[in-house]
């Protein structure tokens, strides 16, 4: 990965860039894990008669116990729990679906054994909501913080992770700045 | 917030002739506000980036609310009826913003 450049003019501007085998690879596996923890998530909550006659599905009242699913699906408010509970079952079916479509297109987008990715502005967006989905659940799980350094000692679990982490940060940010030029 | 680790993006000048108070600028006297909470992931372009196009925010106005997150650890970003608020909170969090709602 070498950073995305802008490519095409008007209606076919594209954002491009080039992964090698190996971070395709990494990155499809957390984009998937995240995905499958949303499954999960969906799954906990039966579909009632009701939503299969209306279509409308309701989610759950209650956060997930799970930090990084709570930080992926969070609270409406934080001072009122009635109402927080009440527009989490009313928003989290589609919150969810948003996120997985977001995920879907950069399964979509990315060539299996790496190589090159061309991005129309709308699946920029796409990626980036997924990269961001990507690093709030890796950055949950290392419980990262402001002052989080470059590495980690060796012997630190998180060491490799937290290299992956950085890596994503990269791929996100030179995506956002070459988003944002386009606007 | 996130910054990049090898060098932070710029950010750019943000001139306070033209650029109200955010304070002033979002959140009149309305009775819902969305609140954007400052956390350790979200990279300031990305949250920069995400006011600009969900809210249509020149740049130097969702850049000086980013600013106001990431120091002052929240800001509101926008107001209105208790509906209108709920689906920006409900776009800030497809986004992967940490947004809540609250009363003004």
């Amino acid at each position: 990965m070498n950073g995305w450049k802008r490519a095409g003019r008007g209606g076919r501007r594209r954002l491009v860039a080039t992964l090698d085998a190996q971070e395709a690879a990494v990155l499809r596996g957390l984009v998937d894990e995240v995905r499958r923890m949303l499954d999960a998530r969906s799954a906990e909550q039966p579909r009632d008669e009701l939503a299969e006659i209306t279509g409308l599905d309701t989610g759950p009242s209650t956060r997930p116990d799970d930090p990084v699913l709570a930080r992926l699906l969070p609270d409406f408010a934080t001072d009122d729990a009635d109402l927080s509970g009440a527009l989490r079952s009313l928003h989290e079916p589609e919150l969810i679906a948003a996120k997985e479509a977001a995920a879907a297109v950069v399964l979509e987008t990315l060539p299996g054994a790496g190589g090159r990715i061309e991005l129309t502005p709308d699946q920029a967006d796409a990626w980036l909501a997924a990269l961001n989905d990507v690093r709030l659940a890796l950055g949950t799980a290392l419980d990262v913080n402001e002052d989080m350094p470059d590495e980690l000692p060796p012997d630190d679990p998180r060491a490799g992770h937290l290299g992956v982490y950085h890596w994503l940060t990269y791929v996100q940010d030179g995506l956002v700045q070459s988003r944002m030029a386009l606007l | 917030m996130g910054r990049m680790t090898a060098a932070p993006p710029p950010l750019p000048t943000v001139d306070p002739v033209i650029v109200p108070s955010p304070t002033e600028d979002v959140t009149g006297d309305v009775p819902w506000q969305a609140i954007v909470w400052n956390d350790p992931v979200n990279l300031m372009s990305y949250v920069t980036y995400v006011l600009q196009k969900l809210f249509g925010y020149p740049e130097p106005q969702a850049t000086a609310l980013m600013l106001d997150v990431h120091h002052k650890g929240k800001a509101a970003v926008s107001s209105g009826d208790k509906e209108k608020v709920e689906g920006d909170v409900a776009k800030l969090h497809a986004a992967g913003l940490w947004a809540t709602m609250q009363k003004a």
